[in-house]
């Protein structure tokens, strides 16, 4: 009698790590000066940080601080509205560019013991210097991506649309490679 | 990998996250109707092409998206030094750029 024996890597592989595409949520691109940064920070309800990798969390709304005069607003996929309309209120007092941008990305979740080993293969960031509830903007392989570590074990990565099957080909190929044991 | 300090981040990331973006202060002329072609020319292609410590822009594209300068030697590929655009050219006989 002929026995075989097959093994799924898959099943296997989520145990020490996970990876799953995310609902999709509002997000906007905030470019404002130093002065008006209060002013667009009462307008949509959530502080700006000013340093660069920090986040502000209100209301169910987190603005990232991407740079010196950007930020990465983002919220529930119903709240795009309120908050283009709070902008819009808001130009008068702080002249700011408001843009929404929630069909530009797709976010993908990391979870898992090897969360971070996993995005270490395509990464070069230390990712112990990244701090729970902290984000940066950098690359996975060749593609920009934004990077949030929500947990010690579990990191979100916003991917421009037209790179996401790249990304999560890559991620799924670490994740395999990490399920048997390379 | 190269280690880059980006001065708006204020943080030393990878080498991977930044371009290059040519020599540090150059400045663009005033008007440039009133140049000969040959000052044209240099502004828009005769560079020092040192060997040693080279004045050069960079930008950290993937990340704060800033330009910024910075002191690199061209034999060891060594950065010296990074400073905010817009900053004057630093003196590296001072004490304080030398670290
Ligand atoms: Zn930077």
């Amino acid at each position: 009698m002929m026995t075989s024996q097959t093994h799924d890597f898959t099943a296997d592989a989520g145990a020490r790590v996970r990876i799953e595409a995310l609902a999709p949520v509002a997000r906007f691109s905030l470019r404002v000066r130093a002065a008006g940064r209060p002013v667009l920070g009462r307008a949509l309800g959530c502080d700006l940080p000013d340093r660069v990798g920090e986040t502000a969390r209100a209301g169910g709304r987190v603005a990232l601080c991407l740079g010196p005069d950007e930020w990465l607003i983002q919220a529930g996929e119903d709240e795009a509205d309120a908050i283009a309309r709070a902008g819009a209120d808001a130009y008068a007092e702080a002249p700011h560019a408001l843009v929404e941008i929630s069909d530009r990305e797709v976010s993908f979740r990391v979870s898992g013991p090897a969360a971070a080993d996993l995005l270490a293969t395509n990464c070069p960031r230390d990712l112990d210097r990244l701090a729970v509830g902290g984000a940066t903007r950098t690359v996975f392989d060749t593609a920009q991506v934004v990077l949030w570590r929500e947990a010690d074990d579990a990191f979100r990565l916003d991917v421009w649309r037209s790179f996401a099957p790249h990304v999560r080909a890559l991620l799924e190929i670490g994740q395999a490679e990490i399920a048997a044991g390379l | 990998m190269l280690l880059i300090h980006c001065p708006y981040c204020d943080q030393t990331l990878p080498e991977a996250e930044f371009a290059y973006a040519g020599e540090a202060h150059i400045a663009r002329p005033e008007d440039p109707s009133q140049l000969s072609d040959e000052e044209w020319r240099d502004f828009l292609f005769i560079r020092s092409n040192l060997k040693g410590p080279h004045f050069e822009r960079w930008r950290h594209v993937h990340g704060c998206a800033r330009f910024f300068n910075a002191v690199r030697d061209t034999v060891s590929d060594r950065f010296l030094l990074t400073y905010r655009a817009g900053e004057p050219r630093p003196d590296l006989s001072t004490p304080e750029a030398a670290q």
